[in-house]
């Protein structure tokens, strides 16, 4: 294995498009580093990001939206005040990825790129509507972050690129957003459904909505359906139940060791309610 | 001389100073396992079974042995043959001959010049597989059509007729059940079943072989017992047993699973074929799961015959376990202690070993004891619930005590389920108010405890103070109970007794910290090496003196004049008689070395509370009590321990533990990510009550303690979910799938 | 295979080692700088028991490669004392009883540690979720929270 710490996006794109072998991008490594232990995936070539200035920072736009870096740790944004209060939901499911341990190192871009269909903090920036700059050797293209994932462990992205920034919109009034994840404990384990919602209100109305789910298809994924259930409600008990069907309806679960198609529809409509409930708590003013 | 239970005024026993070894543990200092290195060491790594059954065609280790590093590959063909029984078992784990019968079944060892170039090589290794049918399920492996996983491996035991999986059956009872059965008001007959859990320890196996050509050697490991590394190795490798010497590390936890070899005779061999270069081995976690033994999951059923007023007036229970590729699942202990609990007349247990492709169980804490009693105690629970009875009262109504035939035959001595089952009524957590969609549940459980073969030294040092060495690694905090017990035999401080845990050229062959006998027996050795010490020193003291030993007695750590005609001469402390012990014999120490036979065993009751989700099925526990009978607790706080690391591994076990293996035979979640113990916030604080109802089988009352409490959680856990939900779940790990699936067949009736 | 170089700090002092890039940091503390008390319980940070600090920032050192240690700040378990001088939370863990096999122990008294610099008075659900990723087989928690609880009111009092 060959490992590499270049200065900028752009050498490390010229690595990784030059690169013949397994290629691998190395930011806070919690998953690199366990397939490398499992010996799931040896890299030939790793290419380490956290030497180019700006990875760790977390920096607010003009427009009231943020940038953050590649390497920006879940720690650093759970610690960061301002950006907890504009995204609460979106941070809280970057820092439920792992322990305290894995906080430390572990990023929003690593969740997004490893691809898992159950990636906590993936759901949570749909539903933000956060992009990310990709870097590749012919310059730079802006990407959804819900067109990155393409399938388990796989990605949009082609040889050679390397995501190199990630934007997250302005908050803006009277919106509030909330991630939720059911797993068998109360920490350490892998989401068995996950579900993120971002919501503005007009009063008491839903003007705008999004919905994330996580593990319940192949890719994390929005679902319309869902957000347009709620979208000129009062988030009523009949929007609810019509955002539970909606949620449900989405899902394309798998059984496996983790839960049953069952369990996984059932409890995405259990867990879309109650995420709701908190982002429109939150969009009214509970800080919470 | 010193107390016994009788007067039980003790100085500083019960008392809970600061363990010996606790300032290495909290420092980093403590070497366990992994943490033994030598001048000149090789590392080893070993090639795995990927299937579940498969027949080795041809292992090629050309490219391997091409590689620079590369010391030494070993294979089945350098082990000895012509083993039997137990022996070949051991021998065919630790290293599969014809066919692999397992997920990570050993097939080949390498050792090289670092540990990636052992890993490296291991994969340069090429196994040629022939995959055959393979079977992991116990009620799957008993049915016709099920594919044999060795012919001939059933004892006499088994009846004709049943299939060749099916290695040993057990067939015990007393009484007439056709006449318990008719005296009941309520007869009740259900299935359970239970998964494997593993012992979880946080250190994997680890060691360092270093053996010539000559077959003599050392290894260092961390185990439980390094008598039974030493013989079983040495049994594998067709070497004479005295020939290696076994130093036992720290343990990082064990719980069972390290009273047995996995890759310490790897070690050895290969050391040998690298010309005696001593070879340091290390599990990955996946490995420890993969191929060492979790306990067996079970499949069983019991009925229950109960009149309504709560007596048991029969029990019927069937036992079906398996225990891996080969023979030795514990369902001998499961039928023994089933109903151990209760008095009654009438009793049946039948059991089955089975083999199946899975790997070859270990003891498991309480080993065999949590699937009955998760299935018994889920069963009286619900006929108290039927019949509108108290959980807690019904038991005392039936429970084993003094005096009482026990259901697998003996009478019992004095044991303490009365008082804690009293004690469990009579705390606080036990009339808690609950809220909606919680419930709380109440189980009791036993185990009977064990002697076993223990060889102890005392030795006096020229101060005065003492040197107690024993062979019962110290897992949880033995050595401060051993020097608590050292030091009120003499009479003198905590402080100035030094506990060594022994290697095997020092002692007498030492069974392991196994069986809740360490703190019995390796503590009753001490007591008694220590009286023999102070015997001698009463001896020098009466020689000093010039009267009888006789008229010499030895009180607070000092030789005194007693009788009336012993003469008026001031006391002679036990550092006095030490600062001169040079000139008055020689160096005095005392021994102990025997198999007592006085153990006896601990019962105890938890009660615990749950909350249920209704919308995901998930179970949070909200408090926790475990009452026990510890005869007396020497370490209090070690004692306290014992209960909730029991309990907390129970309550795992019962919720979300379990090895889940795919239709292809693999084990799917060989990672502490998906095999799921608790962790610090999955569990409320683990209230705890110390019984004392004295053994009167130890000098100062001691009973084991460290089994019984993973035995309880199992159903209790169970029925406090049938209590919050009204559901009976009766397949373990209760998993929120299965409880939700559950509350959604009981809404929709 | 080439080695790299790497020159780090490790508990205060400097420390200089050879590894191949594909070994983690816990490799290099342990088999490279011989500081064997940061223990490896899984190698996929679900354990906890090679916890360590880096930059002040609590990280599993199985989930971090020996060349990332680069001019980084170290600390681990063999630096948490000062000289002869537990610090609380340690002598806390021996009064307490709080470790059996004494294992998991380093791990978290580094994490608990780490919590403590950040959280002088967390409650005790704050503290378990803290400790969620350092498991301990032996003793169900009990103790262990109750001798971070303590240490951590000691050492409000001293400060």
């Amino acid at each position: 294995m060959r490992f590499h710490s270049p200065a900028s996006f752009e050498d490390a794109a010229n690595i990784a498009a030059s690169a013949t072998g397994v290629t691998r991008f190395l930011a806070g490594g919690t998953d690199v580093l366990v397939q490398l232990r499992a010996d799931i995936v040896e890299p030939d070539d790793l290419i380490d990001v956290k030497q180019i200035a700006g990875v760790k920072d977390i920096t607010r736009r003009s427009d009231g939206g943020w940038d953050l870096g590649v390497a920006v740790a879940g720690a650093e944004m759970t610690e960061h005040a301002a950006l907890m209060a504009d995204w609460p939901g979106l941070v809280e499911g970057m820092g439920l990825i792992g322990s305290t341990q894995v906080q430390g190192r572990a990023t929003l871009v690593g969740n997004l790129c490893n691809a898992s269909p159950a990636g906590d903090a993936s759901p949570g920036m749909m539903a933000a509507g956060v992009t990310v700059t990709v870097t590749g050797p012919n310059g730079t293209r802006e990407v959804a972050v819900e067109d990155v994932p393409t399938a388990p462990g796989r990605t949009s992205l082609e040889k050679g690129e390397v995501v190199s920034a990630v934007h997250i919109p302005a908050r803006g009034a009277n919106g509030g957003d909330a991630y939720l994840r059911f797993i068998p404990r109360t920490e350490m384990d892998i989401a068995v459904v996950g579900c993120g919602v971002n919501l503005r209100l007009d009063g008491d109305i839903v003007t705008e909505a999004r919905v994330a789910l996580g593990a319940v298809a192949p890719t994390a994924r929005l679902v319309q359906d869902a957000a347009d259930a709620i979208i000129g409600t009062t988030l009523d008990d009949a929007a609810l139940d019509a955002l539970a069907a909606a949620a449900e309806a989405a899902c394309m679960p798998i059984d496996d060791k983790r839960g049953t198609i069952e369990f996984r529809t059932d409890v995405a409509g259990v867990l879309a309610k109650r995420a709701a409930k908190i982002a429109y708590a939150r969009a009214k003013g509970d800080t919470k | 001389m010193a107390l016994d239970n009788k007067n039980n005024e003790f100085k500083v026993i019960g008392s809970t100073p600061n363990r010996p070894d606790g300032l290495d543990k909290v420092t980093g200092r403590a070497r366990f396992g992994a943490d033994i290195s030598v001048p000149g060491m090789l590392h080893g790594a070993v090639v795995r079974s990927p299937h579940a059954h498969a027949k080795i065609v041809k292992i090629d280790a050309s490219k391997a042995l091409a590689m620079k590093g590369v010391k030494a590959v070993i294979t089945r063909a350098d082990f000895p043959e012509g083993l039997e029984g137990e022996d070949w078992n051991l021998q065919e784990n630790a290293m599969a001959g014809e066919k692999a019968l397992y997920d990570g079944h050993a097939v080949a060892a390498v050792a090289a010049t670092s540990p990636l170039a052992a890993r490296d090589a291991a994969k340069l290794i090429e196994v040629e597989y022939e995959v055959l049918l393979h079977v992991t399920d116990v009620d799957e492996a008993m049915k016709d059509g099920a594919p044999a996983i060795r012919e001939g491996a059933a004892d006499y035991s088994v009846p004709e007729g049943l299939h060749p999986n099916v290695v040993r059956f057990f067939d015990t009872g007393m009484g007439d059940l056709d006449k318990g059965f008719a005296e009941a008001d309520l007869v009740v007959e259900r299935s359970y079943t239970t998964e494997a859990a593993h012992q979880g320890y946080i250190e994997p196996h680890a060691c360092l072989g270093q053996m010539g050509a000559d077959g003599r050697g050392e290894l260092w490991c961390c185990t439980q017992g390094h008598w039974f590394i030493r013989r079983m190795s040495t049994a594998v490798l067709g070497v004479e047993t005295t020939n290696i010497r076994v130093t036992p590390s720290e343990i990082g936890g064990g719980f069972g699973g390290k009273t047995t070899i996995t890759i310490e005779p790897l070690s050895l061999a290969l050391s040998r074929k690298a010309g005696g270069a001593p070879v340091k081995m290390v599990m990955n976690r996946g490995e420890v799961l993969r191929a060492t033994g979790p306990t067996s999951s079970a499949s069983m059923d019991i009925k229950m015959g109960m009149t309504k007023d709560g007596k048991i007036t029969a029990a019927h229970g069937t036992f079906r376990m398996q225990g891996g590729a080969f023979p030795g699942a514990p369902v001998d202990v499961t039928t023994m202690l089933a109903f151990a609990n209760y008095t009654i007349e009438n009793v049946h247990h039948i059991g089955y070993d089975v083999i199946t492709n899975r790997p070859k169980q270990a003891a498991y804490r309480a080993p065999g004891a949590p699937m009955a009693a998760f299935a018994v105690e889920s069963t009286v629970d619900e006929m108290c619930r039927t019949l509108g009875l108290d959980p807690i009262e019904t038991r005392l109504k039936n429970a084993s005590r003094d005096g009482t035939r026990s259901t697998f035959g003996p009478k019992f001595g004095p044991v303490g389920l009365v008082e804690s089952l009293e004690a469990a009524r009579d705390h606080a957590n036990y009339k808690m108010p609950l809220g909606p969609n919680q419930g709380r549940g109440v189980a009791s459980g036993y185990w009977m405890n064990w002697g076993g073969e223990t060889s102890a030294s005392v030795a006096m040092s020229e101060d005065g103070t003492v040197t107690v060495s024993v062979g019962t690694p110290d897992i949880g905090g033995s050595r401060a109970s051993m020097a608590l017990m050292a030091a009120e035999a003499f009479g003198i401080a905590y402080e100035n007794v030094r506990v060594n845990i022994s290697d095997t050229g020092a002692l007498g062959v030492n069974e392991p910290t196994h069986g809740s006998r360490a703190t019995y027996a390796s503590g009753l050795a001490t007591i008694k090496a220590a009286e023999e010490c102070i015997t001698k020193m009463c001896k020098r003291a009466a020689d000093k003196w010039g009267i009888d030993a006789d008229a010499v007695i030895w009180e607070d750590g000092s030789a005194k004049p007693s009788g009336p005609n012993a003469g008026e001469f001031d006391p002679l402390s036990i550092g006095e008689i030490c600062a001169e012990m040079g000139e008055t014999g020689g160096p005095i120490s005392g021994h102990y070395e025997g198999s007592p036979t006085g153990f006896s065993g601990s019962f105890g009751t938890h009660v615990v509370d749950v909350e249920i989700d209704p919308e995901t099925g998930h179970t949070t526990v909200l408090r926790y009590l475990v009452v026990q009978d510890a005869g007396k607790a020497i370490h209090p706080a070690y004692v306290e321990g014992q209960f909730q690391g029991g309990a907390a591994q129970g309550i795992g076990w019962a919720l979300n533990e379990e090895y889940i293996y795919g239709e292809d035979g693999r084990l799917q979640n060989p990672v502490f990510l998906d095999y799921r113990i608790p962790v610090a916030s999955d569990l409320p604080m683990i209230d705890t009550v110390i019984v004392e109802v004295p053994n009167p089988g130890h000098p100062y009352g001691v009973r084991g303690v460290g089994e019984t409490g993973i035995t309880p959680p199992l159903p209790a856990l169970a029925n406090a979910i049938a209590d919050a939900t009204g559901l009976r779940m009766r397949g373990l790990p209760m998993t929120p799938p299965k409880i939700l699936a559950a509350l959604k067949a009981q809404k929709n009736g | 295979m080439s080695k790299v170089h790497v020159t780090t700090t490790v508990n205060g002092d400097q420390a200089e080692f050879l590894c191949e890039p594909r070994e983690t940091l816990l490799d290099c503390l342990r088999d490279k700088l011989h500081l064997t008390g940061s223990k490896e319980g899984c190698g996929t940070g679900d354990c906890g028991a090679c916890s360590v600090t880096v930059d002040d920032r609590l990280v599993c050192s199985c989930l971090m490669l020996g060349v990332e240690a680069e001019g980084k700040e170290i600390k681990t378990i063999e630096g948490m004392a000062d000289g002869e001088n537990l610090r609380p939370l340690q002598a806390k863990f021996i009064e307490h009883a709080a470790l059996q096999c004494g294992v998991c122990t380093p791990g978290i008294l580094v994490a608990s540690e780490a919590l403590l610099k950040k959280n002088p008075d967390p409650t005790e659900e704050e503290l378990r979720y803290w400790l969620a990723g350092n498991l301990c087989r032996c003793t169900g928690y009990d103790k262990i929270i109750r001798a971070v609880m303590d240490a951590a009111a000691e050492m409000r009092e001293t400060s």
